[in-house]
């Protein structure tokens, strides 16, 4: 399988002297669902910045595809579709004519722009609204306007940055079995959330990225494998004054009817739940306190934050 | 480089040309009570205030009623305003609203960006001279002495105040900024650039004065191609024009390739 995205050194310092990436390395082969995840001013936005040639590198390499940013810009640019954070559209033009306006841009001819336009408009759910100026639509549906516009010219790499922000649970997951279908139709996927259980359902691998460094970058599977520990909440019939003391699983009350529990993987809770039934403790229902990748997440990011405070 | 790549390549920024023209057109003429209005109307009172009821007592200029002599300078001062208007605010607008960015991620060369925006910008500036040609028709009579020199000076006029507003906009940082330098600037060049009277009414100095002010140049030039008559010398005032086309795109085209106010 051939490789969509090489990054080599890459590096962006901005004329304010802050340095955004410190020669960070990534490759996406082709066909992958990626998920490049990381705190707030972590490099992510400016990362995608200069593939979609809106931040000018500082040093390092960018390939798309084959195509070299440098030597090859327009070409790179053919294979590439962005939908960034923030809205950046014609706020008084219709839905309809920002997508045509847009794959014109690209090459592409007026009739197969409109049907373009129509297909991904439809998809999407917004072919209602295609008269409508972009000013007066939903937030979810800018975003998906957005989304049907970096598809218009049938890129081969989407990149989505924080494609779901602010969008609610519905729409969302219509979202996620749209990009989950364009992917498995060939379409290479980078994603930037803050779901970190959108990444988790959505990509096979994952990037890191804490102050302008890739920490981790590897499988979600491998990923999962590193979590140690799991907390769980049990929500306990009987009303408790005190925690119970459980041998081997340090445990809190977080109220009356609410157990916190950390739980190794090498133990597992048939333990835990032996112990809480030898003091009558009944248990009515079981949960994760945080999503397995925001609890590793945030494992990581602390990890890195200790280094660099070092 | 294989001729079919170069070929794909023109083709498809020939669509990308387009698609820019197209959608500027569409922007000044879905905002025409805007765009194309207010021209005709202050047009319209400058022909009855200054040409008809000041005009009479003025009597003949140039050889000609003050009407029929100040109608081509004024055609070229809505030609002026409006070219550079055109592209300061929909440049600015699309760096604004970040719409700018839907043109710089596409594989779009910096030249047909800039042209798309001139041609878009010529063609307000055409569109609202015509309208005033004709409004004009109504208050004297129009013949053309020299047809190319007419259109030549009315296009290089309307491309070099296009690129003139690109570059405000490309250096503006707020909608203050894009009305600076038509207040402070264009107006005053325009009024003393020769729309109301001959320099030869000036003394020595002022006319020597004037000689550098640019739009004297293009206002004589336009008025040779319609009446036959300039204070200036026709061919100076074209190869003038030719020159700071020239100097403008190129400077246009560095703003572009360097990215400034809109790359990071």
């Amino acid at each position: 399988m051939s490789t969509a995205l090489s990054i080599r050194q890459l590096s962006k310092t901005y004329d304010n002297g802050f340095q955004a990436l410190h020669g960070i390395d990534l490759d996406v082969a082709e066909g992958d669902f990626f998920a490049l995840l990381g705190p707030n001013g972590a490099g992510k936005s400016t990362t995608i910045g200069i593939l979609s040639t809106l931040v000018r590198k500082s040093g390092g390499t960018v390939n798309v595809f084959g195509h070299d940013l440098d030597r090859e810009p327009a070409a790179l640019k053919r294979c590439l579709g962005v939908v960034p954070q923030e809205f950046n559209f014609n706020q008084f033009e219709k839905a309809f004519d920002i997508v045509v306006t847009q794959a014109g841009y690209y090459g592409i001819p007026a009739r197969i722009a409109r049907e373009r336009a129509e297909q991904y408009l439809t998809q999407l759910g917004l072919w209602d609204k295609r008269d409508v100026p972009s000013r007066e639509l939903s937030g979810g549906m800018k975003r998906r306007l957005m989304i049907a516009r970096a598809l218009v010219h049938q890129p081969r790499l989407l990149i989505l940055d924080e494609p779901t922000a602010g969008v609610d649970i519905e729409l969302r997951r219509s979202m996620w079995s749209f990009l989950t279908e364009l992917n498995q139709q060939g379409i290479t996927i980078i994603l930037t959330t803050h779901y970190l259980e959108e990444a988790e359902q959505l990509c096979r691998n994952i990037g890191i990225i804490d102050h302008g460094r890739i920490v981790e970058n590897t499988s979600m599977k491998d990923l999962l494998k590193k979590l140690h520990v799991e907390t769980f909440l049990l929500d306990l019939k009987e009303s408790q004054l005190v925690a119970p003391q459980l041998t081997g699983y340090p445990a809190r009350l977080m109220d009356h009817h609410t157990l916190e529990v950390q739980v190794e993987k090498s133990q597992g809770v048939t333990e835990l739940f032996r112990q809480l039934a030898q003091q009558k403790i009944e248990v009515l229902s079981l949960r994760n306190k945080t999503n397995r990748l925001e609890e590793l997440f945030v494992s990581l990011v602390e990890k890195n934050l200790a280094k660099g405070a070092q | 480089m294989n001729t079919t790549y170069l070929n794909s390549e023109l083709a498809a920024n020939w669509v990308a040309l387009r698609t820019i023209v197209r959608r500027e057109v569409r922007r000044f003429t879905r905002i025409w009570p805007q765009t194309l209005l207010p021209p005709a109307i202050t047009m319209v009172l400058y022909f009855i205030i200054f040409g008809n009821l000041i005009g009479r007592q003025i009597g003949d200029m140039g050889g000609f009623t003050y009407m029929e002599y100040i109608v081509p300078g004024l055609i070229m001062m809505s030609v002026i305003t409006n070219s550079y208007g055109n592209v300061v605010s929909s440049f600015f607008g699309s760096k604004f609203q970040r719409n700018i960015e839907e043109l710089l991620v596409a594989p779009v060369s910096p030249h047909i960006i800039l042209t798309g925006y001139v041609i878009g910008g010529v063609l307000r500036g055409l569109a609202v001279g015509f309208i005033v040609t004709l409004l004009s028709l109504f208050f004297t009579k129009l013949s053309v002495h020299h047809l190319g020199v007419t259109v030549l000076v009315v296009l290089l006029t309307a491309t070099i105040f296009s690129m003139g507003g690109f570059i405000n906009a490309v250096f503006a940082r707020s909608f203050d900024d894009i009305s600076i330098i038509p207040t402070f600037v264009l107006t005053p060049l325009t009024y003393l650039g020769g729309v109301f009277y001959s320099i030869t009414l000036l003394p020595p100095l002022w006319q020597t004065v004037s000689m550098g002010n640019p739009i004297l140049h293009m206002v004589n030039a336009f008025r040779y191609g319609i009446l036959g008559v300039s204070d200036i010398r026709i061919g100076v005032a074209i190869g003038f024009m030719l020159l700071a086309a020239a100097l403008l795109y190129g400077v246009c085209i560095r703003l572009l390739v360097s990215g400034r106010g809109m790359r990071q």
